[in-house]
């Protein structure tokens, strides 16, 4: 074999999740010693790529993958991590797989425990062998050492600061002999500056011992530091190759959202605006995982505004908060008075409407009709579908009032189902998500907050709910306020779209902006400019 | 062609019932069929099961509002049906008898149901997700705790007391010179020697179950039975979760008393001390024969589950006693009661998330 043939060679790796296309045709190579950054928005599938690379049994129980992975020229396919681990395939996992109350060396040495023999192994068997704790020590120190770090081995992983964890769980995986591999997702993140510092140097050392290391970061100033080459991932393909001397921060950046440069087709008919319908200032939301810090926007009567960024930077906590479904803080002013906040009843009585991104878990009822999910809301918030009896003393839901309500948005949104009867589980995601919709609507609001409304449904109901969005908004004048991951969505729709990024708007945009500037405000490298175009 | 179709339209249909129903009615049917054989009376044995669903109808009904609002089942029923003993016996203790008896009990038991129901979904609201384990303890807990208040508290009705003190309750206080079948007896229709029809109990649980449809089907109930669907859901939708899980157990708790004094005047006798503890099993079985599952449930189930559970416990020991000719009523009872819940639970249908 010659010295060409890589370590590592993904071959149009393929994979779906019933139907959905999470990888397409990924190709890449990693050789021997190379340090290869993996970069990617949240959802373009890196860890779905090193679930497959790993051989996680969810993979096969989803239905495998198509494509081939290739170890020093030969074909592999891994049953399990097992396989993976004794190809020499390391993995560093987001999140710790460390046993808490077990010391440093019992957690590296974890399963390849050395043994001695004793009587009672003589009589019993292996299994009640006695731990030879003083080689396995030394193995623990060689290969924290390896790393360029001291940790004390015999130190407990519960009562150690995060960065020794993480090098901890890396000393773990290069203690193996065979570790030619290694798969470090997001190592950085969860560290300090200063701790992730030392870290790149040590994955350089380990690199500089002929181990293929590939690093999945957030951080594109990580990649560009000290990677070999980067491959960007965008909606499960690999669009771009390239050595890191040949490219920038912000070229990666761009290709991560998107190459297309061209603006969208732009709202040509001049729109003008109200005042302010919404004003919020300084709000903090404490949504788990999407935390908001201190956020301040105006929306104006009419206009759709959008909110983008990456996934966990806060985008989702801002409609949440507003709505109270999560605790929240600071001052939100609507139609120039402010919001109370606590109950989302207040929020419902005032005229704000909410389509939430958590379809099945927070938008439907799942077990129950359709007339039931589209009526219930605007039945308790605002006593519609009730029918009077005896004077007023009993009111009884009206199911025929409920039924035409139904029958009239299943018609206007083309809702695919067997009738109003049908219960909302049975229904595919995309009218799921019209659903939701029409429950919103039919609570007239003057505000509507609409999160991720194109989350997980096919490209055909996309159009139609942003259609819909569109139309809703230029035929009744209501304001909507549009949460999206998704840019292109985003400079499609908005008349205005601001970036958020660590819990703050990092930006207000023009949907016209360049692509650079939208893939610069979400990295959070873009601090100047703030709310560039206030008033046009 | 026809023939499949058919076929298919008829096991949609079955599996609409469900299985479990169906054949606990065809045991039924078998039983009804072996018992003239066997020398027991099918008039009576009738005329026995429409009585026991009369009796215990309104016990299961007691379950319908907290599985709607996702608290489970109810198994501290006995906390309602201590307040329906606390009422009666108060009744009793007043002379009332006749209709003032039975509807003074129901008056003096409601107030007493609701407090205790309010304190008792104070506790289950802070137990989300482990209801049904909690409600089991505070049905325990308060008839022993009530055990030790039947003797203390200050009864002095002659009827109710232990002869040789002349204070604390009897176990058993008979009902007789005060409501025994008063509605029971009310326009029943007699159609043979042992076939009674008990009319005024029937519309009384025929009522009560009106009154839970119409609520099931107001605003409230409305938004009690989405409490129970998807709790989040109805959380966005500006619902006090708490306050609607809060209304559902003061329901459950309300119909367990009225429920017991049924069941009492039907009986002839009030039962103190541990007898409420057999109460909540027998209901929960009912309801989840009548294919409820542990948050969902309607009427329908509630009429169809007694029908069969009390069908069973009537024909099976009656039957099966003539067969093997020996007393194993009790026995047989407990087994199918229990067998049936763990049956019920273990195929629980499971809820969409």
């Amino acid at each position: 074999m010659s010295n060409d043939t890589p370590l590592l060679r993904l071959e149009g790796i393929t994979k779906d999740f019933s139907g959905t296309v999470v990888l397409e045709n990924v190709t890449f190579d990693l050789r021997a010693g190379e340090i290869l950054g993996l970069v990617g928005e949240n959802g373009a599938g890196k860890t779905t790529l090193m679930s497959i690379l790993f051989g996680m049994p969810v993979i096969r129980e989803t239905g495998g993958y198509g494509g081939k992975i290739l170890v020093d020229g030969r074909e592999v396919r891994f049953s399990g991590p097992f396989d993976a681990l004794d190809a020499g395939i390391g993995m560093v996992h987001q999140e710790f797989s460390l046993i808490p109350g077990f010391s440093a060396t019992e957690n590296i040495m974890l399963n390849r425990e050395i043994a001695k023999g004793g009587i009672i192994a003589d009589i019993f068997g292996p299994r009640l062998s006695t731990l030879d704790r003083a080689t396995m020590h030394t193995r623990a120190k060689t290969a924290i050492s390896r790393l360029g770090i001291e940790i004390d081995p015999e130190m407990k992983i519960a009562e150690m600061p995060i960065g020794h964890k993480q090098f901890t769980e890396i000393a773990r995986e290069i203690d193996r002999e065979k570790v030619r591999i290694l798969v470090l997702d997001e190592p950085t993140a969860v560290l300090t500056e200063s701790e992730a510092e030392i870290l790149l140097d040590a994955v350089k050392r380990l690199a500089a011992t002929g181990i293929g290391v590939i690093f999945i970061s957030h951080r594109l100033h990580e990649i560009t530091g000290m990677c070999d080459r980067v491959v960007t991932l965008r909606d499960g393909k690999s669009v771009r190759d390239v050595p890191v001397g040949e490219t920038t921060v912000e070229e990666i950046a761009v290709s991560m959202v998107g190459r297309d440069m061209a603006p969208p087709e732009k709202n040509q008919d001049n729109r003008v605006f109200g005042e302010p319908i919404l004003s919020v200032k300084n709000l903090w939301v404490d949504m788990p995982g999407e935390v908001v810090r201190n956020v301040s926007f105006d929306v104006r009567q009419g206009e759709i505004f959008g909110i983008g960024g990456l996934a966990g930077q806060g985008k989702l906590g801002i409609p949440n908060g507003i709505m109270s479904l999560y605790p929240a803080g600071g001052e939100v002013l609507f139609k120039g008075k402010t919001l109370p906040r606590g109950n989302p009843r207040t929020a419902l009585a005032e005229g704000i409407a909410f389509v939430s991104e958590d379809r099945r878990g927070v938008g439907l009822l799942l077990d129950e009709t359709l007339e039931w999910n589209i009526a219930f809301t605007a039945m308790q918030s605002q006593n519609r579908f009730l029918k009077s009896f005896l004077g007023g003393l009993v009111r009884l839901r009206d199911e025929k009032a409920m039924k035409e309500l139904a029958n009239t948005y299943i018609d206007m949104l083309e809702i695919k189902c067997t009738g109003s009867k049908q219960a909302a589980k049975e229904l595919s995601g995309g009218n799921q998500q019209k659903i939701c919709l029409a429950k919103a609507f039919c609570l007239e609001p003057e505000l509507l907050f609409v999160s991720e409304p194109t989350r997980g449904i096919d490209v055909g109901a996309k159009a139609i709910v942003l259609d819909v969005l569109r139309k809703y908004n230029r035929e009744l004048g209501v304001t909507i306020v549009m949460v999206s991951s998704e840019l292109e969505e985003l400079r499609s729709v908005c008349d205005r779209i601001a970036i958020v990024s660590q819990g703050a708007v990092a930006d207000v945009l023009d949907p016209s902006a360049s692509q650079a500037e939208f893939a610069l405000s979400m990295a959070g490298l873009r601090e100047s400019g703030k709310n560039r175009i206030k008033e046009n | 062609m026809n023939t499949t179709d058919m076929q298919k339209r008829i096991k949609e249909a079955a599996a609409d019932f469900g299985w479990p129903r169906i054949i606990i009615a065809l045991f039924l049917a078998v039983l009804f069929i072996l018992a003239p054989f066997v020398k027991v009376s099918i008039a009576s044995s009738l005329s026995d099961i429409i009585n026991r669903f009369g009796m215990n109808a309104l016990l299961v009904l007691a379950m319908v509002p907290m599985i709607q609002s996702g608290c489970g089942l109810n198994f501290g029923l006995s906390l309602g049906v201590i307040a329906g003993l606390l009422g009666s016996t108060m009744a009793v203790q007043f002379g009332l008898t006749g209709w003032a008896g039975l509807f003074g009990a129901i008056a003096l038991s409601t107030p007493f149901a609701v407090v205790l129901g309010w304190l008792y979904a104070k506790l289950l609201n802070r137990v989300k997700g482990e209801e049904m384990t909690i409600a089991m303890y505070v049905g325990f807990a308060a008839v022993m705790f009530m055990s030790i208040m039947w003797l203390i508290l200050p009864y002095s009705s002659k009827n109710m007391v232990w002869g040789y003190e002349g204070k604390g309750l009897r176990t058993t206080i008979t009902l007789d010179g005060y409501w025994n079948r008063q509605l029971s007896d009310f326009l029943a229709v007699r159609l043979s020697d042992n076939f009674v029809f008990p009319t005024g109990l029937i519309l009384f649980v025929a009522a009560s179950c009106a009154v839970m449809w119409l609520f099931l089907r107001s605003k409230t109930g409305t938004a009690m039975t989405s409490v129970g669907s998807n709790p989040d859901f109805a959380r966005a939708s500006g619902i006090d979760i708490n306050k609607m899980r809060t209304t559902s157990v003061v329901m459950s708790t309300v119909f367990g008393a009225v429920g017991i004094l049924l069941y009492q005047q039907s009986f002839g006798f009030i039962q103190l001390y541990t007898a409420p503890l057999y109460m909540a099993f027998p209901a929960v079985a009912a309801i989840l024969i009548g294919g409820a599952s542990i948050n969902k449930a309607s009427i329908v189930q509630v009429v169809v589950g007694t029908i069969l559970f009390q069908g069973i416990l009537t024909m099976t020991p009656s039957v099966i006693n003539s067969l093997l000719q020996t007393d194993m009523s009790e026995v047989i009872r407990i087994v199918l009661s229990n067998g049936m819940i763990l049956y019920a639970l273990t195929r629980k249908s499971k809820v969409t998330r």
